[in-house]
């Protein structure tokens, strides 16, 4: 997997490099791994054949915000575009770290002509923020652990007695105090209202608290599908992405319950202190890479949704197994039901806060 | 008493009076200017590896320790506000040259980006602080004064005392109140220091587990690694290098494999439990949880410190002639008398550095708390890279956290050195 | 076993050690010690001199219990000590590089054998400072040993394996790391030490010097045997074979074979390999016709230019080398085809000086000339 992903990035900079090396050059921080292969397919590869442009990549998002701070206190940003989480953009935003971004003025139209900002699907544009998946967090569990049948409902997963079992959460606040709140009957939409009190936050504890001996924590995104695919855990929190990759690619008898899926938003900052040249490279690369067509390209080599609207139906089959694309979006209908959308701006405001009172709580 | 020259083979020497070198110059001056040439070319080779260590080690830890402090957000980016605040009494809602002055400070804080530094830096205490400063300063356009009314009606938390009395607290440029956090304080709204809600206390339980979590490792790996370095120093050369290399080998393997193994071998669907159930000591209901917990976290953390303990041991010991033991064996000691009286003894600064090398590597140890140690088995380390990764004001939260965790090395190590003494330790 | 036990039931009464029958082997190859007897008695100062590798040291670990034996007995006091642990043997023990404690005090050096037999604390006082005053560092106590000079760890060294008022004491070449002034000076100490307690010392050395002038008797080792067991005089004058006459002291030797058996075993005529004849004691030899002989001469026996007919053997020699050593000169000849003949010749007013290339007559008694092994 790896070293496909070196193959493709020489081959994709060899030609460009000897061809137009004044053409200038961007370095685009990204995740590594198979989403930075789906962006080096959908949007890197066709730029640079299009332009020249060379691309240089860095596999460094997980620490986004912490480096594009500390490149900005040093007065010294190398890194031109950055994939980064929504929640972390808002953060960086409210720094001063990131530019602000003019969607209608910098972003290509849809096909028909609607302007960005309403292409995009509501709520995911930000001030500093060109959004560009949607990927959602939800349970998935292991078929084998139920042969009656696994979880159906966020209330299901609390439900010990039905369904026996560890269960694997990440060990962060965010989201399991919303399905903790949505499995003691918040409805989706009142969950953040709940959240923002001190009685919200109790109850969301109390609620973990029923789990808390049965779980184990992840950290890594590969985490929950091996924990899965090891029985150490029944059912587990994960990201679409690696348990579509679990079904598809490995086989693995998992199956996602879309019931209460968080999705989030994933996409492109730019951090400040540019010169008017290298903006000018941003933007183009921007304009083309947040386009219908790219956005629709992208979902063949990952289930994540695109966030323009106008590339939804544009989905087509996975690259490599060509399996149809469109039942394992967290957007589809069918899916998409009692979906929840992860509140960044709540975040901002309250992650501090919670943060310190999970981890108290964890070291209890 | 043969050792001590006999008496008048030291030429007596007058104090008052001078020696002088040949040329009539001072001695004493003339020795000077000899050593320091010497002590210059020293200081001469040293000086690349000083500036390296000064630029990769000096520099980030000042950095670190001022940044733990360091608290412009306020005073910088409020700066009328920080001005107008000065006189109020603190006891009803400011007036409306605070307001007015906030609004000022909004909206050149808008144009130029900065108002977000300071909304992060009062949520941080807070919670909510931040969207209402933001919200209204996006609002601002929209209002006209006298603002505190408008501010009022825009949202009544502007009313709250809390928020002002934090504004007036925090206009100071340095401040303590990061260190408060790291030990689980805070400021009430009077301005007094307190405890933190118990349900937000975590990080001197952490600070106190990552000591005495560090302690079992450092004990267990005395425990273990002193026979094993007792063999490897009085076995035959060939044998005695075979099981050298198996004691090196972990040190020439990455720390992520060899923590993965650990999960390999010791999770509930892991090789050491379907051994235990295979043999039938337990059954496969009563699978036993050994990682993702303390139990995990020690054991991973034993078997990679454990070099480090052996290594330094092991130094000491090939130095120790067997005659000792013997010494002591024909004087009468019984094996375990000779072993404990003598022979334990003199491997004490083997084990006074393996112990000091274990336990501050143990006491900063990151990756693998990380991943065996669960929720009960993680250190203070890991909560200093999560926060590492947050808000800025988290960023300095780490800081203070990092810096107390420094200090309470060097305490330990000033500690270390009052009881055993440094300059007796062997390290290999 | 009724032998075995008759045996052992019936030591010889002066023995206070015995070996007995003592083999050693490390590999199961080689022996390096091959049937050892010897009997120790009380009181006595016996040296077990020999070159490194002789089997000596091997024997003195034997007898402290730090090597088992591969087969045979050693019995302490008429008691089986080779199956007992080195700490119930009760032997003192002296180390080549004296082994004291480098983290414990002299005095507690001294009081850690009377402390692990569980003595009491005043008892323990009164010892330790009779031991350190029969040393002369009375005031030393409180030193560790890296604070003391050569000698003084030596004395502390001795004084610790006394302490405990064992009745034998081992010293395994414990004067080796000294430099010469001192390890006389220490002989003479150790020798007194020794007399004035009575206790059994075994000494071992490579140093024939220090045998000599210390010992009741020298055991001489070499190969894992014991090649001659006597008094210092005995071994000196009346080396038994070859080896020991060339291991103790200076000695000149002559190679040849045996011509004629002189009448009742008085004398034998010996053909040198360069045919002249002398006239030898027959130590090591049969006497039978042909049997090839060493023939060994001390220095000092030789006579230079004897009176004619005062000495049965004279050979013409040939002055190689003159070394003036003060109150001998030392004149290195060439002899019968040996250029190594070394004649000490004492500096007085009879013996006129001698130069290079001088011929001389050399003459010696037959009881001087002592023939032995090949």
């Amino acid at each position: 997997m790896k070293r496909k992903t070196l193959l493709l990035a020489a081959a994709a900079v060899l030609p460009a490099a000897a061809a137009v090396a004044q053409e200038g050059s961007l370095t685009i921080v990204s995740w590594g791994g198979a989403y930075s292969m789906s962006q080096q397919k959908a949007y890197h590869e066709p730029y640079t054949d299009k332009t020249g442009t060379r691309i240089l990549t860095q596999d460094e998002s997980a620490n986004a915000l912490a480096g594009i701070r500390s490149q900005v206190d040093a007065g010294n940003v190398t890194w031109d575009v950055v994939d980064m989480l929504q929640a972390d953009a808002q953060r960086a935003c409210d720094e001063g770290l990131i530019m602000q971004i003019p969607h209608d003025e910098w972003l290509a139209e849809a096909p028909d002509g609607t302007p960005p900002s309403d292409d995009f699907i509501e709520g995911t544009l930000g001030e500093c923020f060109i959004p560009q998946i949607l990927y959602a967090t939800m349970f998935a569990y292991n078929e084998e652990a139920f042969p009656d049948g696994g979880p159906q409902t966020v209330a299901d997963i609390w439900d010990l007695e039905a369904f026996p079992g560890t269960r694997s959460l990440q060990k962060i606040p965010q989201k399991n105090l919303e399905w903790a709140l949505i499995a003691d009957g918040v409805p989706g939409d009142e969950v953040y209202d709940v959240l923002a009190t001190q009685e919200g936050q109790d109850r969301a504890f109390a609620k973990l608290d029923e789990i808390k001996d049965n779980v184990i924590w992840w950290s890594e995104g590969a985490q929950p599908p091996q924990m899965l695919a090891d029985k150490e855990a029944v059912i587990a929190t994960a990201y679409n992405g690696r348990i579509f990759n679990a079904q598809v690619s490995e086989d693995q008898p998992f199956q996602i319950m879309w019931d209460g899926q968080m999705f989030e938003v994933d996409g492109w900052v730019v951090p400040v202190e540019k010169s008017d040249e290298q903006l000018e490279l941003i933007k183009d690369y921007l304009y083309f890479a947040t386009d219908t067509q790219r956005l629709a390209d992208q979902a063949k080599y990952i289930p994540y949704a695109p966030a323009r609207q106008s590339s939804v139906p544009m989905v087509s089959t996975h690259e490599e197994t060509g399996v149809e694309m469109q039942p394992h979006m967290p957007t589809t209908e069918k899916n998409f039901q009692n979906a929840v959308q992860f509140n960044t701006d709540f975040w901002a405001d309250y992650g501090d806060l919670l943060e310190e009172r999970f981890n108290a709580w964890l070291a209890q | 008493m043969a050792d001590i020259p006999a008496a008048g083979t030291v030429p007596e020497m007058r104090r008052d009076e001078e020696l002088t070198t040949a040329d009539g110059r001072p001695l004493r001056v003339a020795l000077r200017r000899s050593q320091r040439q010497l002590r210059r070319r020293a200081f001469y080779l040293v000086a690349p590896l000083l500036v390296f260590l000064l630029v990769t080690f000096g520099w980030p830890i000042a950095n670190m320790i001022a940044g733990s402090v360091y608290n412009p957000e306020v005073a910088h980016f409020l700066p009328l506000t920080s001005s107008a605040i000065s006189d109020w009494d603190g006891e009803d809602v400011p007036g409306e040259d605070v307001f007015a002055a906030m609004a000022m400070d909004m909206e050149s804080g808008l144009a130029n980006r900065t108002i977000g530094r300071a909304a992060g830096r009062i949520n941080r205490e807070i919670p909510g602080a931040r969207s209402l400063v933001m919200g209204t300063a996006r609002d601002l356009e929209d209002m006209q004064p006298p603002y505190r009314e408008a501010f009022l009606a825009e949202d009544e938390r502007w009313g709250d005392l809390e928020f002002w009395r934090l504004i007036k607290r925090e206009t100071r440029i340095v401040t303590p109140a990061y260190y408060l956090l790291a030990l689980d304080f805070e400021y009430n709204s009077r301005g007094e220091i307190v405890e933190r809600p118990e349900i937000y206390q975590v990080y001197r339980q952490l600070f106190w587990r990552t000591a005495w979590m560090s302690l079992t490792i450092t004990a267990l790996c005395v425990l273990l690694g002193y026979p094993v370095a007792h063999l490897l120093a009085t076995l035959p050369l060939k044998t005695s290098n075979v099981l050298m290399i198996l004691v090196l080998l972990p040190f020439w393997t990455s720390l992520l494999v060899r923590t993965s193994a650990w999960i390999v071998l010791l999770q509930q669907q892991g090789v050491i439990n379907d051994l235990l159930v295979w043999a039938n000591i337990i059954d496969a209901s009563g699978r036993i949880r050994m990682i993702y917990n303390q139990t995990g976290t020690i054991i991973a953390m034993t078997h990679i410190l454990l070099p480090f303990m052996i290594l330094p041991l092991y130094s000491v010991m090939k130095t120790i002639p067997p005659s000792y033991m013997r010494a002591a064996r024909s004087l009468g000691a019984t094996q375990f008398t000779a072993f404990t009286k003598v022979y334990m003894p003199l491997t004490i600064p083997g084990v006074a550095a393996g112990v000091l090398l274990v336990f501050i590597l143990a006491i900063g140890y990151y990756i693998t708390p990380a991943l065996v140690g669960g929720e009960s088995g993680i250190f203070i380390s890991n909560l200093i890279a999560q926060n590492m990764q947050g808000t800025s004001a988290q960023l300095k939260l780490a800081s203070a956290l990092a810096t107390i965790l420094l200090v309470g090395v060097l305490f330990f190590y000033w500690l270390f050195n009052k009881l055993i003494g440094v300059d007796r330790l062997k390290f290999g | 076993m009724p032998e075995a036990s008759t045996r052992q039931s019936d030591p010889g009464a002066a023995s206070y050690v015995r070996f007995e029958g003592v083999q050693k082997s490390y590999d199961g190859e080689t022996l390096v010690v091959k049937d050892l007897n010897l009997d120790i008695a009380r009181g006595e100062f016996l040296t077990m001199l020999g070159p490194s590798g002789s089997g000596k040291t091997t024997c003195l670990m034997m007898l402290a219990g730090f090597e088992s034996t591969t087969h045979g007995a050693i019995y302490l006091h008429d008691q089986r000590i080779d199956n007992v642990p080195p700490h119930k043997r009760g032997i003192g023990m002296v180390f080549q590089n004296y082994a004291l404690f480098p983290h414990m005090t002299v005095r507690e050096n001294l009081a850690f054998p009377l402390k692990v037999r569980g003595m009491g604390r005043s008892d323990i006082e009164t010892r330790v400072k009779r031991a350190l005053e029969m040393v002369e560092l009375p005031n030393f106590g409180d030193r560790r040993p890296a604070q003391l000079s050569g000698g003084q760890q030596q004395r502390v060294a001795v004084a610790r394996a006394l302490v405990f008022e064992p009745d034998l004491v081992l010293m395994d070449e414990p004067l080796g790391a000294l430099d010469k002034q001192l390890r006389e000076q220490m002989q003479f100490e150790i020798k007194h030490i020794h007399e004035s307690l009575g206790v059994t010392v075994v000494y071992v050395t490579h140093d024939q010097t220090e045998a000599l002038t210390m010992s009741d008797r020298v055991a001489v080792f070499n190969d894992g045997v014991i090649k001659q067991l006597s008094t210092p005089d005995v071994l000196y004058e009346e080396p038994a074979n070859a080896f020991v006459a060339q291991f103790i002291g200076e000695n000149n030797r002559l190679y040849g074979e045996v011509v004629e058996a002189g009448d009742a075993g008085s004398a034998v005529t010996v053909r040198l390999d360069s045919g002249q004849h002398v006239k030898a004691l027959p130590v090591a030899v049969s006497g039978a016709r042909g049997e090839r002989t060493t023939l060994s001469l001390r220095p000092e026996r030789v006579k230079v230019n004897p009176p004619e007919g005062s000495v049965p053997n004279v050979l013409e020699g040939k002055v190689a080398e003159v070394i003036y050593l003060g109150d001998h000169i030392r004149t290195r000849f060439s002899v019968a085809g040996h250029d190594d003949f070394v004649v000490k010749i004492p500096n007085a007013a009879e013996h006129p000086r001698m130069h290079e290339g001088d011929m001389v007559k050399l003459g010696w008694a037959i009881e001087d000339c002592r023939a032995l092994d090949a």
